[in-house]
């Protein structure tokens, strides 16, 4: 199993299109940090000039740790279609190009070569996120430095001292990707259902953005299904940046608002994982390979 | 001994019968020779030997064990190239043949790998990208992914494809050396029907999903007829004579040449008339034809 799962990283390895995301999220992240370097006095004067009047903040606002959590608002969002790229093309690309009959003439079973073809689809997903990681956060935390991390949320502030943020981004990240391998199954769902590689990149973006709505949309009838939705819970990597606090209004140290929402959050993209990928299975090992 | 057995094999898609009750044995050492015309059901009935597609109803064998229950380790023992050509365009010849190499869960040697190239003629194209290769050298290419691991049965559907001349001879001459050289047995597919009669041991004919006719070559044709191929100087004049003698009900409707199906008593006679008569030839030559047979029984069958 492990030379198939070899076999197929050095596909990806050598396939061209496997740097576009490296590629767009570098340049992604370049953009907005240079940007940000540039005239980010001007941008966190925007962000506080609400409450400017009611708290004094001492302190360099605009640091390494806030700049990541802006990216991560902003990335987090577009990776998966980014996954979508290579995950949604790993079983319909083969069947396009004809290479998928090769490899199910060898002597590995159909369900070793899709758990083999999703392991390192989930690989390829995981670097991708590590590289957003090193470049969203560990290069801002070096041009930026660190300090405490405010965030500003809808009716309230949150501000987490500068030793208590970085174990929280290490969580975020695990949480993303359990978020991204969501995606990578779905994306490999529907790889499984097609013989070419467009229909299924496409099949996998819209889903996610049809379920993005219905997730978002404040409408009872949709409000029944929300809780089972993947996409109402790829999002609470936030839920790491909210913390309890004391009666007299202090932050506690380590400690997170509603740990029993990522806790469930995890399971439902955890379920969906398995669901996507035994899905796949069963229509691989079904499947009469005719291309 | 069998190394293909064949059973009441069947598959439907949806209303469509592709394959409908077909039986046949390869023999070890063999090179089998599968005709049909397209969409007759040879490529499915080939997927079914390979798993690729499951059949309907029926039963396959392969070195005395059951595709289903055994599939991967027959397939150890099994070489592969299917209609196509399909292949990674990022990757070079040799990365190809490496990479089926490690997938055949045998330890293939680089000299195998290279002497596997220069088999199929591109030891001088290993390390470029297929993407840069030609119809016939992809051909190549998947002829030399089938062979990489020196395996017992080889299953070839359509070789020549998109080959050259050369190219097509070089091929037949691999296969022929394949099953008298290496002993093994070959399963070989073509529409081009001479290629089959220069190579197969034995064939097995299939039209609109049915079997019709399997045999050793060498009596699949009718023996009591003989196809005579005359070249002259004067093709013109020659068939006007013909067409006068004797001969004349045997000469066959054809736009190039002049070929005659005559009983093969009468050979001789023909012979005798050619020199009597005069005739401006150049050389006369007995054709056993195939492809007559092939489109006598299909049209018969249809």
């Amino acid at each position: 199993m492990w030379s198939i799962i070899q076999i197929e990283l050095y596909k990806i390895y050598k396939r061209p299109r496997t740097y576009i995301a490296f590629g767009a999220i570098a340049a992604l992240i370049w953009v907005i940090q240079m940007g940000l370097k540039i005239d980010g006095e001007a941008y966190a004067a925007f962000l506080m000039k609400d409450i400017n009047n009611t708290l004094i903040v001492d302190g360099k606002v605009l640091n390494g740790y806030l700049i990541c959590y802006i990216l991560l608002q902003l990335l987090l969002v577009h990776v998966p279609l980014l996954v979508a790229l290579i995950a949604a093309d790993m079983l319909s690309g083969e069947a396009n190009l004809g290479t998928l009959r090769l490899l199910f003439t060898t002597p590995y079973s159909r369900t070793q070569w899709v758990l083999a073809k999703f392991i390192a689809a989930s690989i390829y997903t995981i670097l991708l996120l590590i590289w957003l990681a090193a470049l969203a956060l560990f290069l801002s935390m070096y041009i930026f430095g660190t300090d405490d991390l405010f965030l500003m949320k809808s009716n309230y502030v949150v501000l987490i001292e500068s030793q208590d943020v970085f174990w929280r981004y290490v969580g975020a990240f695990v949480f993303a990707s359990f978020s991204l391998l969501t995606v990578t199954a779905l994306g490999f769902l529907m790889s499984s259902l097609a013989n070419n590689s467009i229909g299924p990149i496409v099949a996998t973006i819209s889903a996610i953005v049809f379920f993005t709505i219905l997730s978002t949309l404040n409408i009872p009838l949709f409000n029944v299904v929300k809780p089972y939705l993947f996409t109402t819970h790829m999002n609470n990597w936030k839920e790491f940046f909210d913390i309890q606090v004391t009666e007299n209004n202090e932050a506690i140290t380590g400690s997170i608002l509603n740990i029993q929402k990522i806790k469930t959050s995890l399971l439902v993209l955890s379920i969906h994982i398995v669901l996507f990928v035994g899905a796949s299975v069963v229509i691989m090992k079904k499947k009469d390979v005719l291309s | 001994m069998s190394i293909i057995k064949v059973d009441s094999l069947c598959k439907n898609f949806g209303s469509l019968e592709a394959v409908k009750d077909l039986s046949f044995d390869v023999n070890e050492g063999q090179i089998f020779g599968f005709l049909g015309q397209n969409g007759s059901g040879k490529s499915t009935t080939i997927r079914m030997l390979l798993s690729l597609i499951h059949p309907t109803s029926g039963h396959i064998e392969i070195f005395g064990q059951d595709i289903t229950a055994q599939r991967n380790q027959i397939a150890k023992k099994m070489g592969a190239i299917i209609e196509r050509p399909d292949l990674y365009p990022y990757l070079t010849a040799k990365e190809h043949l490496q990479l089926f190499a490690k997938l055949s869960q045998k330890k293939i040697s680089a000299s195998q790998i290279e002497h596997t190239l220069q088999q199929v003629g591109l030891s001088n194209r290993a390390l470029d990208k297929a993407q840069t290769f030609s119809l016939g050298m992809k051909q190549r290419l998947g002829i030399a992914i089938a062979l990489v691991h020196q395996p017992e049965l080889v299953i070839l559907d359509e070789p020549t494809n998109g080959l050259d001349p050369q190219g097509i001879a070089d091929i037949r001459h691999l296969i022929k050396d394949l099953a008298q050289k290496e002993g093994k047995t070959v399963l070989v597919s073509s529409h081009l029907l001479t290629e089959i009669e220069q190579m197969a041991h034995q064939i097995l004919i299939i039209h609109q999903g049915k079997k019709i006719a399997l045999g050793p070559t060498a009596t699949l044709l009718d023996p009591s007829k003989s196809l005579m191929k005359l070249s002259t100087n004067n093709d013109v004049l020659a068939k006007e004579k013909i067409s006068q003698s004797e001969f004349a009900p045997y000469v066959l409707d054809r736009e190039e040449g002049i070929y005659l199906s005559i009983p093969t008593e009468k050979i001789a006679a023909l012979h005798q008339y050619i020199v009597t008569a005069e005739l401006p030839i150049v050389s006369l030559e007995a054709k056993r034809s195939l492809e007559d047979y092939f489109l006598q029984i299909t049209s018969q069958s249809n």
